[in-house]
């Protein structure tokens, strides 16, 4: 278990960002206490100061899991995001949807119809609902 | 009678049932390269049978075809060979892709190279030769080769030589000196024809070397050592070593938490901001520069702005713009000159 490197570091804020963008500063700048990123077996984790104080004790290989899993780096140095990290992104999360047609009445359609894909943000709704149709 | 020619018909039938004729017919006739052994169908398949009884159909499709093709085979000539009729294939007409890809053409050393461009040809050299002493055909070298100077029991000493120099253990050195002389050279080759850079160890021979090859050299030098160079002593106001591989160092895992968090939040910032850094010192540096200039400019001086004006293009805005405007100035100055 270690800190993340510069590099590391950049790989993993850039990918968070693209999720909750600024947001991330919440995740390190915290109020209830210090959180900190830990690397381990390849695994980034979230967690506590204490805790990871804690899981100090115990050997990397025998550490399975500690605070909470955001991703892991692939053998090539790119950051994945885990399902894990939904916890924290949700919240600060953008709120980005995206609508369209299903595939299969996109294709029903005559060859005449043009066929939009929309990207809108969660309050778009609230905002434009008079003039949306 | 009847009988009898009933039981003809009757076991001729039966024959034909169990071996099926050797005719067969096709609508379209059947592409056979006897050469391969092969034989392309070009008849559509039977979909209705071929959907009933699958197994059967197809069995019975091959069978036809193989049929067909030995049929064709037979046609060939024949001869016998200890009690075995073996036919005489022809050349074979359907051309089949390569398994492998094309050989790649081997590198030229440069002694082939040398060779090719003086026109020097490979002579075939038999593999015996006629050794005069043993009276006898040996090999040319390798074991039990002719005319091997290590197994000579007597060598004379030439007269400019030292005669007590040990000419047993020259002759074997030189054997060792060339043995190295054509490793190295072998390793040449292989490194001339490698794309790209081939490391070397320590000092390698360069044509140009510079400062930073000597630096590197006398580091790898100092570390040479039984100790890796723990006691290696340093020379007095010696300033360390530039361009020596770097030790993977990673920060403590319980430091200082308040200075972990400024690192982070240091980085978000710059990904964040995605702004261009100022570097301070070369931005007041070519701020000096410009100023200069134009005052070298005011005075009359020689005009040698251009040249700099692009060695800096990767400036900050702010300096090259100052610098656009300087070159304006020097534009203008220029077209003053051939009027004076």
């Amino acid at each position: 278990m270690r800190p993340l490197t510069d590099e590391e570091t950049v790989a993993v804020f850039e990918k968070l960002s693209k999720y909750i963008g600024e947001n991330i500063r919440l995740l390190i700048d915290r109020p209830d206490g210090i959180y900190c990123f830990r690397l381990n077996n390849e695994r980034v984790y979230y967690c506590s100061e204490e805790l990871m104080k804690r899981a100090a004790n115990i050997s990397r290989d025998n550490l399975v899991n500690l605070g909470t899993c955001f991703g892991k780096f692939t053998k090539t140095r790119k950051f994945r995001l885990h399902i894990t990290a939904l916890d924290f992104l949700a919240p600060y999360a953008k709120g980005f949807g995206v609508t369209a047609k299903s595939t299969t009445d996109c294709r029903r359609v005559d060859p005449m119809t043009i066929v939009c894909f929309h990207q809108a943000d969660i309050g778009e709704y609230v905002r434009n609902e008079e003039t949306l149709t | 009678m009847d009988s009898l020619v009933q039981s003809v018909l009757k076991s001729s039938a039966e024959k034909e049932s169990k071996y099926k004729t050797t005719e067969v017919v096709k609508d379209i006739e059947v592409d056979i390269d006897e050469g391969h052994l092969l034989a392309v169908d070009p008849n559509p398949l039977d979909i209705k049978l071929l959907r009933s009884e699958r197994d059967s159909y197809l069995k019975a499709l091959a069978r036809n075809d193989t049929q067909l093709l030995i049929n064709k085979i037979w046609e060939l000539p024949v001869e016998r060979v200890e009690d075995v009729i073996v036919a005489k294939l022809p050349e074979p007409r359907t051309v089949v892709p390569r398994e492998k890809p094309l050989p790649k053409e081997k590198p030229m050393t440069k002694w082939t190279q040398y060779a090719r461009e003086k026109g020097i040809n490979k002579r075939k050299k038999g593999r015996m030769v006629w050794d005069e002493t043993a009276k006898e055909w040996k090999p040319r070298w390798g074991y039990k080769r002719a005319g091997d100077d290590t197994k000579d029991w007597l060598i004379e000493v030439p007269d400019t030589a030292d005669p007590y120099e040990d000419q047993f253990a020259k002759r074997i050195k030189a054997k060792k000196e060339r043995v190295a002389k054509n490793e190295l050279q072998r390793l040449r080759n292989i490194a001339r024809n490698m794309k790209g850079k081939v490391p070397g160890v320590g000092l390698t021979p360069t044509d140009t070397p510079d400062k930073d090859d000597v630096s590197r050299a006398l580091h790898l030098a100092r570390k040479s050592t039984a100790s890796l160079g723990k006691f290696t002593q340093e020379l007095p106001k010696e300033k360390p070593a530039k361009h020596v591989g770097k030790k993977r160092k990673f920060e403590p895992m319980i430091g200082n938490f308040n200075e972990e968090k400024k690192r982070a939040l240091d980085i978000l910032n710059k990904i964040t901001n995605k702004q261009p850094t100022l570097n301070i010192t070369q931005a007041t540096n070519q701020e000096i520069y410009t100023e200069e200039d134009q005052k070298r400019i005011g005075k009359g001086g020689r005009n040698h702005l251009e040249g700099k004006a692009e060695a800096n293009k990767t400036g900050t805005g702010r300096a090259s713009q100052k610098e656009k405007a300087g070159v304006e100035k020097a534009m203008v100055k220029r077209d003053e000159h051939p009027s004076s």
